[in-house]
């Protein structure tokens, strides 16, 4: 059926088209062999048989005519559209559109690492060109650069929603390229209606913050001197003149000050003078706080090949813990479908380390029960200098994860 | 009792230089000059007073290290206390069977327990498999055993480990390269230089790919030393490689490498200067910790 529009909007583009207001498609179940052959005379392009229903063009001139005609011979038939000018020019601006960005996206090397300017720019060409995705800015940072989140959303009014974000960690460049190549995959799936996508966006929300922490980003791009490719932190003043930054995945108000996490300004992983001093965590837990409706946190890091649940600051177990487990490791399944890559499974606290003032932990107290932690490839041949030629590997296979975890939370609603 | 308020100091006190030039100071070998002198007394005294804070009147009020309080017993193998070891043991099996054309990676822990010693100390028994990255994916994955003693002792001092490996001497396939890559080298005249490698993007040339084996096989020494139950190291970066004149028919090689510590998340920063040949395999002649902190004095560059 949409062939045949497409077929019908490609005609007028091509014709320069002939106005078809008030014109209408019929489609046409014929019963019988008689019936067809009427159709014949009334349409010789008429191309079907018993049990396959025709679409037909009606001008508006000849629906009365040809609506009678089909009554008095039986035909059953149907309005699909009813004026079919207003769908052919709708249909027409979203094939424009869609070419647009299909373009601009096609053009678009995910299997590179971009700047900060540049994921920007590609944030707008997903949001300009697409009614599924829209750029919601939840704030600045401390050098004030914009917080974009993408939203994908097909409606409704604060749906149960899906966060995920990437580069909180400025040096982990696989998780902000991998981020990059989710939103496109996420709008292509959705627009080539694969499952689960459609599915998933039918009921529920997915926001996906693919810079974190853009300060600390485009810091790592100024030189290749390791003191700037490898910064972990945010870029704000501290109480040390000479040390910038906090950890900004130590920073959250989930037993923050214990001992997963250090007060030194210098050390890599500082977590700051206060719970939330950050303007950068402030600003993401008052988006997910006053949404009120998340139902699962996901945060993308590197290295280690890792699938982590809380708790990060206490080794007992979480409540959820037998559940977060089998979520958790039949993600890791479904990753290594892909290409083989083999992902450890546990909570923070055993996997890695001690970790207070976790982002994970911080969205698991706050009742969002879904709250994974992905540390992505490798397990420490390049670390952080990941090369660009297994980005799209990473990001399909990381997807394969994300996509189990999305529909398990779609499908168990809490 | 000090191993714990040690590794709980490492945390509150931060990773600081301080904890880290302190350590450094067995291992170097130059002469110390003066404002680093006053700065490891500083911090010697500092870290003094730190400990006479915490000394055993208080008790924390959770078990922060709850995995290492086990003292005997079956590990997880996919959590970080057999996973550090097997590292350790890894950088061992690097400074004896490493070179420009074989470095091995952790593949997995199959079996880990652990138990306290008399001496002192804790002893990991391990089964782990390992692969050859330099023969990327295609790598068949070796099986090792090994036992990795961390000795608890007040000043900081190097793992011992006992390693065994099924098939090692099956995949010595890269006698050739190592020669033509040596022959290559020798010469009076060739006088390798790079910067980061890889770099920011993770690439590095064929060329490279040797050298950047060879500093991981000579940072592998220094993992080893300095590794103990709370860290966990890799090397992320070779910042560089100045080759030196070579001396009784080795290449002699300064390297520049930055370490990643996974628990504390620091990059730390070393200058080795190491020799290879094929016959005699990597040594570590030099080694250097290279202050990265803002407040120490920066290195003779």
């Amino acid at each position: 059926m949409r062939l045949y529009l497409a077929v019908f909007a490609l005609l007028a583009a091509v014709h320069c088209e002939e106005l078809f207001n008030g014109d209408q498609v019929l489609r046409i179940n014929a019963e019988s062999e008689d019936q067809i052959q009427i159709l014949k005379k009334l349409e010789r392009d008429v191309d079907s048989g018993v049990s396959q229903p025709v679409d037909i063009r009606v001008p508006h001139s000849s629906l009365y005519a040809v609506k009678d005609f089909l009554k008095k011979n039986n035909i059953p038939f149907t309005v699909i559209i009813n004026n079919v000018q207003e769908r052919l020019v709708r249909e027409r601006e979203e094939m424009v559109r869609n070419a647009e960005m299909e373009s601009k996206t096609k053009s678009f090397n995910f299997a590179a690492y971009h700047d900060l300017e540049t994921i920007y720019n590609f944030m707008d060409t997903l949001a300009n060109h697409s009614k599924l995705i829209s750029k919601v800015k939840i704030g600045s940072t401390y050098e004030n650069r914009s917080m974009y989140v993408l939203k994908f959303s097909t409606g409704g009014e604060k749906r149960p929603a899906i966060w995920i974000d990437a580069g909180i960690h400025a040096r982990e460049w696989i998780s902000h390229a991998t981020a990059v190549w989710l939103a496109d995959q996420i709008a292509k799936d959705f627009k080539e209606n694969r499952a689960p996508v459609p599915s998933i966006l039918s009921k529920m929300d997915i926001y996906l913050m693919i810079v974190a922490n853009p300060d600390g980003y485009v810091f790592t791009h100024r030189s290749s001197n390791p003191l700037y490719r490898f910064w972990r932190k945010s870029r704000s003043a501290t109480s040390n003149p000479k040390c910038h930054g906090v950890d900004l995945n130590r920073n959250w108000d989930a037993e923050f000050g214990g001992p997963g996490a250090s007060d030194d300004p210098c050390a890599e992983d500082y977590r700051g003078p206060s719970a939330q001093s950050e303007i950068e965590v402030k600003n993401i837990a008052k988006f997910i706080m006053s949404h009120g409706n998340f139902k699962s946190f996901m945060t993308l890091h590197s290295y280690m090949q890792l699938l982590m649940y809380p708790y990060g600051y206490i080794g007992i177990d979480a409540p959820d813990q037998t559940e977060l487990h089998d979520v958790a490791t039949m993600s890791s399944k479904a990753l290594n479908s892909w290409h083989g890559t083999v992902y450890k499974v546990g909570s923070i606290f055993h996997t890695i380390d001690q970790a207070n003032g976790a982002s994970v932990d911080w969205a698991y107290l706050r009742g969002i029960k879904y709250s994974f932690a992905f540390e992505l490839r490798d397990t420490g041949k390049y670390g952080f200098l990941l090369p660009a030629d297994q980005i799209v590997s990473t990001a399909r296979e990381t997807w394969f994860a994300l996509r189990y975890i999305m529909k398990y939370v779609c499908d168990h609603p809490y | 009792m000090l191993c714990a308020h040690w590794s709980r100091l490492r945390r509150v006190s931060s990773r600081s230089c301080c904890a880290t030039a302190l350590r450094s100071t067995h291992s170097s070998t130059r002469l110390s000059s003066s404002p680093e002198r006053i700065m490891k007394t500083f911090c010697s005294v500092w870290l003094l007073l730190s400990v006479v804070e915490l000394s055993p009147a208080q008790e924390p009020p959770l078990p922060e290290t709850a995995e290492d309080m086990a003292s005997t017993g079956d590990l997880e193998p996919t959590h970080y206390p057999a996973r550090r070891a097997a590292q350790v043991a890894l950088h061992y099996l690097n400074t004896r069977h490493g070179s420009p054309f074989r470095v091995f990676g952790l593949q997995q822990v199959h079996k880990a327990s652990a138990e306290d010693v008399e001496a002192g100390g804790r002893k990991y028994k391990l089964d782990f498999s390992v692969t050859d990255w330099a023969s990327g994916s295609a790598g068949p994955a070796l099986r090792c055993s090994a036992d990795v003693l961390f000795p608890r002792t007040e000043r900081h001092s190097a793992p011992d480990v006992k390693l065994r490996c099924e098939a090692l001497q099956q995949i010595n396939r890269t006698v050739q390269e190592e020669e033509a890559f040596y022959q290559k080298h020798i010469p009076p005249d060739s006088a390798v230089s790079a910067r980061d490698i890889p770099d920011s993007y993770g690439n590095m040339s064929e060329e490279m790919q040797p050298f950047w084996r060879l500093a991981r096989v000579a940072a592998s020494f220094i993992m080893l030393r300095e590794s103990s139950e709370n860290t966990e190291f890799n090397m992320v970066q070779m910042a560089s490689v100045t080759q030196q004149e070579s001396s009784e028919e080795q290449l002699m090689l300064e390297f520049v490498v930055l370490l990643h510590d996974l628990p504390s998340q620091e990059i730390v920063q070393w200058k080795l200067l190491a020799s290879w040949s094929p016959d005699r395999g990597v040594r570590v002649l030099q080694t250097e910790w290279q202050p990265r902190c803002p407040h120490a004095t920066k290195p003779p560059n």
